[in-house]
């Protein structure tokens, strides 16, 4: 039950819808690269893994969610916040460890989570997120809510226990779950076509009685068409979905990763490939957009990160006052 | 010859002394190798810290990459032990026991005792744990009392380097299963060690300094912890005995009940959370076998009953640290009935 999504359309996107959706993966983008350049200066502690290049996916499914839907999210998880809606001056300043962070300070950047918006954490588990989706799932069917889960998991995560379960209680249970398998080609410095046993992750979901779908990860419109298939079946009640998003990140796995694995993939992918160039292309020539507008909303980014860092910078870290507080319910 | 090197050289050293002399020794865990079908270097991490670097190559066929599925791996690193081959398996994060648990201490614990006797199964998994890394509530943990509550697993947390591969080297050719615990705050901790094959025999305590008025017992990380506190303490008149358990199961409960039986006074350090951890174990036990011989309510100096939290400013007072082993000290010195 796969079929390629070889040339995808664009469809019922106005141009203020299609300014947005360039808004956030421009704001995914900049929040990156900004989060990229002060590691490197070594002011940002922890572990951190960019969504750079995959910009596409989160933004691609997530214009399609409300406030009824959920989505889990994964270690590389900034990408997944800013398309479901996550303050990012809130973001930035968790990722500096500070009290006025999206959690206080506690998560970082593996951990950056907004219940409020339907956003239930990144996760430093691989294959934390799709169980739960089940759960956010079966939530939103028994009350009758229309809302879906949508589970955003790698390559890598895709080979792990708990995603598989999930599939097929998802599909077992006729769930409203989107399972949207991001394969960057990589899990650390595992390749995806070695750890992958079949040709493809999308290839699993007829074992699990569901459609899959393989789409082009650096064209937002194939994303977008695939993800609103999906969304509206779920949301009519024809079950889950599985949808495999292709494309490459841009950094490393992790911030200082060496990268001696890889090919010079990268350079190809920003030059011929990348989601936010064909974007403005494509809507620049079909007149629906001017490329004066979409220069506006990258100043108007270039601004907001700006902002963002200068304030975390300067916000107030956590005190002793905070360390035992949050671990149970207070009444 | 003994030379100074890290922790992490410490752990390649014994690995590959032990895969050199027995055939049956591998290696298997995420990115042991690294860059399995990937188009760049092949052996491109030798695991996320770098311990098993090189041994691909210097031992084809027996370091295996695995894809992120440890319930699988672990548990065919189990399977395997139970039929011929000693496996040494990476669970990177201890955190990550969550999703394979099951196949550790319902499968490889049990064997032995609930077949009877009959099953040998000489598993070693390697597992990075403790905080200070800024690696948040999922990757930081101390879950190590948890592997010491299950029968039938061996939990090993070496201190230093010299432990790391006298422990090592004893755990792959021990016929249990050995849950080993290295912080991952060490790796770059640089010590005396000998270039030769050895051992450290597991239920031995280390007595890492001697002392007459308070009895330290300290586990993994916190055993430098401690010595940071006794100079402090030293240099006010206190002497402290400082003991390295060095694997909490077994536990070598006569080197720690004779200790305090010299001295009277008991403060246990332990990186894990304080309710049912090594600390409270520890207490329990020279509670019950040397009540007779305490001068002093025992204390307990652990993290916090939260999980790790991210921000710097959190995390340093999460870990026990030097001030609060040496504050604990000197309640219990100068307590008075
Ligand atoms: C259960 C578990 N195993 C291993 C890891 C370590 N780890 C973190 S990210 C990662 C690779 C994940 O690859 P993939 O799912 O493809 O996501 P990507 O990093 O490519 O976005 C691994 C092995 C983990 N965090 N959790
Ligand atoms: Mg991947």
């Amino acid at each position: 039950m796969t079929d390629t999504l070889s040339t995808a359309v664009s469809h019922e996107l106005d141009g203020n819808a299609l300014l947005d959706a360039y808004r956030t993966m421009r704001t995914i983008r900049a929040f990156e690269e900004r989060v990229h350049a002060e590691f490197a200066t070594g002011e940002i502690p922890g572990f951190v893994h960019l969504y750079a290049g995959e910009e596409a996916s989160a933004t691609g499914v997530c214009v399609h969610l409300d406030d009824r839907d959920a989505i889990a999210s994964t270690h590389r998880g900034h990408g997944h916040c800013i398309a479901k809606g996550v303050d990012v001056k809130a973001m930035m300043a968790e990722i500096y460890g500070r009290r006025t962070g999206s959690c206080h300070g506690k998560g970082g950047s593996m951990h950056i989570a907004d219940l409020s918006k339907g956003m239930l954490g990144a996760n430093g588990i691989v294959g934390g997120g799709p169980p739960l989706i089940c759960g956010t799932a079966l939530a939103a069917k028994q009350k009758g809510t229309g809302g879906v889960g949508v589970a955003f998991f790698g390559d890598g995560a895709s080979n792990q226990g708990t995603t598989l379960e999930a599939l097929n209680l998802a599909s077992v249970w006729q769930l409203p779950a989107i399972f949207v398998a991001e394969n960057n080609g990589y899990a650390e410095a595992t390749s995806s076509t070695w750890s992958v046993a079949a040709d493809n992750i999308a290839d699993r979901a007829a074992g699990f009685g569901m459609p899959g779908v393989i789409v082009d990860g650096f064209d937002f419109f194939a994303v977008h068409e695939a993800a609103a298939e999906a969304i509206q079946r779920a949301r009519e009640g024809g079950g889950p979905t599985l949808i495999e998003v292709k494309f490459t990140r841009y950094f490393g796995h992790f911030e200082g990763d060496q990268q001696t694995y890889r090919a010079d993939e990268v350079a190809n992918a920003r030059e011929h490939l990348d989601c936010l160039k064909r974007f403005r292309t494509r809507v620049t020539e079909t007149g629906q957009v001017e490329a004066a507008q979409l220069d506006a909303v990258d100043a108007q980014v270039t601004d907001l990160i700006d902002a963002a860092v200068e304030e975390a910078k300067a916000a107030p870290k956590p005190t002793a006052a905070d360390l035992e507080t949050d671990v149970y319910i207070e009444y | 010859m003994a030379r100074t090197i890290s922790y992490r050289e410490a752990l390649n050293e014994a690995l590959a002394q032990e895969m050199e002399r027995d055939e049956s020794v591998i290696v298997l865990g995420e990115d042991n190798a690294g860059g399995a079908g990937s188009p760049g270097e092949d052996d491109a991490w030798g695991g996320v810290l770098g311990v098993t670097k090189g041994l691909y190559h210097r031992f084809p066929g027996r370091v295996l990459d695995t894809p992120i599925s440890e319930s699988a791996f672990v548990g065919a690193a189990i399977g395997a032990a139970t039929s011929g081959l000693r496996p040494v398996a990476e669970l990177m994060f201890i955190d990550f026991m969550g999703v394979c648990f099951d196949q550790i201490f319902n499968q490889a614990a049990k064997f032995r005792y609930m077949f009877g006797g009959k099953a040998k199964t000489p598993v070693v998994i390697r597992t990075m744990y403790g905080a200070g890394l800024r690696a948040a509530a999922q990757h930081s943990q101390a879950l190590y009392p948890i592997f010491t509550h299950i029968p039938g697993l061996k939990v090993v947390v070496p201190s230093s380097p010299y432990e790391a591969k006298g422990l090592m080297i004893q755990s792959i050719r021990d016929d249990d299963p050995v849950i080993f615990c290295e912080h991952k705050a060490m790796y770059d901790v640089t010590g005396e060690v000998p270039e030769d094959s050895y051992t450290i025999p597991f239920g031995e305590a280390g007595v890492v300094r001697d002392g007459d008025d308070v009895t330290i017992v300290a586990i993994g990380r916190m055993v430098s912890v401690a010595e940071e506190a006794a100079k402090q303490l030293a240099d006010s008149g206190v002497e402290a005995e400082i003991i390295d358990p060095r694997t909490t199961s077994p536990l070598d409960t006569e080197t720690i009940l004779e200790s305090v039986e010299n001295t009277g006074r008991l403060v246990v350090v332990d990186e894990a959370t304080p309710r049912c951890n090594l600390a409270t174990d520890i207490s329990a036990l020279v509670a019950k076998e040397a009540f007779g011989s305490l001068r002093a309510p025992i204390e307990m100096v652990t993290a916090p009953h939260t999980p790790v939290p991210f921000s710097d400013a959190l995390e340093d007072l999460y870990i026990p640290d030097a001030q609060r082993v040496a504050n604990a000290v000197k309640t219990v010195v100068e307590w008075k009935r």
